[in-house]
C-alpha cells in the first residue's frame, strides 16, 4: 500500500517534472517565434546587404557586368577628386554643424528649464516645430529663401547689412554655410527636447548650492549641467554624427551638390555613381564602406572622449 | 542687472522662435499668393489660394502621390509596430542569454548607414523583379518592405516592455490563454501609449522618407509626396505659389499629428532613451 503510494507519488513528481520541462521548452520555443520575423528581417535587409556591399566593393564594371578587381576600387579612392571633395565637405558639415547645434540646443534647454520663465511652452513648441517638416519640404523652402532674389537677401539688403545680393547657392563657401544653417534649423529643437527631459532628472538643490557658493550661471552650466547631461550629450552627438555622415536629402534638394562639387556629400556621390551616371555599383559600394568605417570610427572616438574623465 | 539679463534672454528666445516659425509662416502666406508676389517678398496673405490649388491639382498628379504616400505610410506603420512589438516583447519576456546576444547583434544594425546597403537592396529587388513581379523594382511593396523591420523599434518596445507588469503574463497563463493570446489580449491593450508613440514616429519616418523611394520607385504613377515636391522644386521655371501649396499639403499630416498628440510625440522620442 505504502509502496504503491510511493510509486504513484514518484510517478507524479516525474510527470510534473516532465510537464514543467515541456512547458519550459514550449515557452522558450515560443519566445524564439516572437523574435523570428525581426531576426530574419534584419538579417535580410541589413546584414546580408552589408555583406553584399563588401563583396561588391572588390568588384568593378558597368551595370551588371562585374568582375573581381581586388583592392583597385580602394586605391581609386585616393586619386578621385570628386570623392576627396565629398569627403572634405562631409567633414566640414560634421565638424562645424554638430558642435554648433549641440551647444545651441544645450543653451536653449537650460534657459527653457527655468520654471520662472514666461511663455515657456510657446518657446519650446516654436523651437521644436522645425522637426515636423519633411527633409525634402524644408530643403526646398531653404533653397528659395537663400536664392539670389530670395527673402534672405531681400532682408539683408533692406537692413543694409549687404550692398548687393549674395549668391548663396552659387558660391562654394556660402553654399556650405546655407546647408549648415538649414540642418541646424531642422535639428536643434530635436536635440533640445532630449536635454530638456534629461534636465528633469538633475537635482535642483545642486544648482541652489552652487548659487549660494557664488557660481555664475556660466560656471553652473559647465560644472553642473554639462557633466550631468554627459550620457545624453554623448547619445545625441553620436546620433547627429551618424546622421550627418549620411546627409543626402538636403544636399540633393538645396544645391544638388553644386556649385561644382562644393556641397557634394558622400551619400550623394554614392547615389550619383549608382543611379545618375552609368552605374558603377562596385565603386559606389567602396565609397559606401568609407561611411561605414567613419561611423564606427567616430562613435568609438566619442565614446572614448566621453569616457576619459570619468 | 538681473532685469537686463532677463530681457536679453527673452530677446534671444524671441529671435530663435521667430527663426523657427518663419519658414512655416512664409509657406502658408506664399500658398495664397501669385508666384510673382512670392519672389517679390510679399509677406501678406493674398487671394490666390484657390488658383494655386487648381493649378497644382491640374498640372501634377498630387492625388496619386497622396494615395501612394498614404498606402506606404499606413502599411509601414502597421507592420513596423507588429514586428517591432512582437520582437521587443519576445526579447524581454522570454529573456535568455542567447536572445540577449542576438539582441545586441541586432542593435548593431542601427549603425549601418543606409547608403551602404542601398545598392545591394536595389539589386536584390531587381533580381526578383522577373520572378516575383509584385515585389520588384517600382512597386509599393518594395518601397515598404526594407523599412518595416528596424532595430530602433525592437529596442523601443523592449525598453517599454520593462515597465510592463510581468505578473500579467502569469495571470494570463493561469487563465489558460495561449502565449500569443497573452500578447494580443493583455500586452497590446495595456501598452496603448507605447504603441501610439511608436506609431507617430513610424508614420512620420515613412511619410517623409526620400532616398529609398527615390531609388526604388521610378514611374510617375508610383511617386510619393517627397518625390513630387523634390521634382517640383528642381523645375527650371518654378511657380512658387503652387510649390508652396504642395509643401503645405505635404507638411499638414505630420504637423497635425504633432499638434494633436504632442504628449505622445515627445514621449515617443524619449522612450528610446530612458530606462
Amino acid at each position: 500500500m505504502s509502496n504503491s503510494m510511493e510509486s504513484t507519488s514518484s510517478a507524479y513528481v516525474e510527470k510534473s517534472k516532465n510537464k514543467s520541462t515541456r512547458r519550459w521548452f514550449k515557452k522558450n520555443y515560443i519566445g524564439w517565434l516572437f523574435i523570428l520575423i525581426a531576426v530574419i528581417g534584419i538579417g535580410i535587409f541589413y546584414f546580408y546587404p552589408m555583406l553584399r556591399a563588401l563583396l561588391l566593393s572588390f568588384q568593378s564594371g558597368m551595370g551588371a557586368n562585374l568582375e573581381y578587381v581586388g583592392l583597385d576600387n580602394y586605391m581609386r579612392l585616393f586619386g578621385d577628386p570628386t570623392f576627396i571633395a565629398a569627403l572634405t565637405n562631409t567633414f566640414i558639415y560634421l565638424l562645424v554643424q554638430v558642435p554648433v547645434m549641440i551647444i545651441l540646443a544645450l543653451v536653449f534647454s537650460v534657459i527653457l528649464n527655468d520654471a520662472t520663465l514666461k511663455f515657456r511652452g510657446f518657446f519650446r513648441t516654436a523651437i521644436f516645430l522645425p522637426c515636423v517638416t519633411s527633409l525634402v519640404a524644408y530643403a526646398v523652402i531653404f533653397k528659395y529663401l537663400f536664392g539670389v532674389d530670395g527673402l534672405i537677401n531681400q532682408g539683408l539688403l533692406s537692413l543694409s547689412l549687404i550692398s548687393e545680393p549674395l549668391n548663396w547657392l552659387a558660391d562654394p563657401v556660402l553654399a556650405k554655410i546655407t546647408i549648415i544653417l538649414a540642418i541646424t534649423w531642422r535639428w536643434t529643437g530635436y536635440n533640445m527636447i532630449f536635454y530638456l527631459s534629461a534636465l528633469q532628472n538633475v537635482d535642483k538643490s545642486m544648482y541652489e548650492a552652487a548659487k549660494i557658493d557664488g557660481a555664475s550661471s556660466i560656471q553652473r552650466f559647465f560644472y553642473i549641467t554639462v557633466p550631468m547631461l554627459k550620457p545624453i550629450i554623448l547619445f545625441t552627438s553620436i546620433m547627429s554624427t551618424i546622421g550627418t555622415l549620411q546627409i543626402f536629402d538636403e544636399i540633393m534638394n538645396i544645391t544638388n551638390g553644386g556649385p561644382g562639387n562644393a556641397t557634394l556629400s558622400i551619400s550623394m556621390y554614392i547615389y550619383n555613381l549608382s543611379f545618375k551616371y552609368t552605374p558603377d555599383f562596385g565603386y559606389a559600394a567602396t565609397v559606401s564602406y568609407v561611411i561605414v568605417i567613419l561611423v564606427v570610427l567616430f562613435s568609438l572616438i566619442q565614446f572614448k572622449v566621453a569616457g576619459d574623465d570619468k | 542687472m538681473k532685469k537686463l539679463k532677463r530681457t536679453g534672454v527673452y530677446l534671444f528666445l524671441s529671435v530663435a522662435a521667430l527663426v523657427s516659425i518663419f519658414p512655416f509662416l512664409w509657406m502658408i502666406i506664399s500658398m495664397t499668393n501669385k508666384s510673382v508676389d512670392v519672389t517679390q517678398g510679399r509677406l501678406i496673405p493674398g487671394t490666390h489660394l484657390f488658383e494655386n490649388l487648381k493649378v497644382l491639382f491640374e498640372t501634377v498628379d498630387v492625388v496619386t502621390a497622396l494615395v501612394n504616400s498614404t498606402i506606404i505610410a499606413v502599411v509601414t506603420t502597421f507592420l513596423t509596430l507588429l514586428i517591432g512589438s512582437l520582437a521587443g516583447y519576445g526579447f524581454e519576456i522570454y529573456r535568455s542569454p542567447g536572445k540577449d546576444r542576438i539582441f545586441n547583434i541586432l542593435l548593431l544594425s542601427m549603425m549601418i548607414p543606409f547608403a551602404a546597403i542601398m545598392i545591394p537592396l536595389y539589386r536584390l529587388f531587381g533580381g526578383i523583379s522577373s520572378s516575383i513581379p509584385f515585389l520588384g523594382i517600382d512597386t509599393l511593396s518594395a518601397a515598404i518592405l526594407p523599412t518595416v523591420v528596424t532595430a530602433f523599434f525592437i529596442f523601443f518596445f523592449r525598453q517599454n516592455t520593462k515597465m510592463f507588469a510581468k505578473e500579467l503574463v502569469e495571470a494570463g497563463r493561469m487563465d489558460g490563454l495561449s502565449e500569443l493570446g497573452i500578447f494580443f489580449r493583455i500586452y497590446l491593450p495595456t501598452m496603448k501609449t507605447t504603441y501610439a508613440a511608436a506609431a507617430i514616429i513610424a508614420f512620420m519616418n515613412s511619410w517623409n522618407n526620400y532616398l529609398w523611394p527615390l531609388v526604388i520607385l521610378q514611374s510617375p504613377e508610383k511617386q510619393t509626396i517627397p518625390l513630387l515636391i523634390s521634382n517640383l522644386g528642381a523645375g527650371y521655371s518654378p511657380d512658387y505659389g503652387v510649390i508652396m501649396t504642395a509643401i503645405v499639403i505635404a507638411t499638414l499630416p505630420t504637423a497635425l499629428v504633432f499638434f494633436i498628440m504632442q504628449k505622445h510625440f515627445v514621449a515617443g522620442m524619449m522612450g528610446s532613451v530612458k530606462g
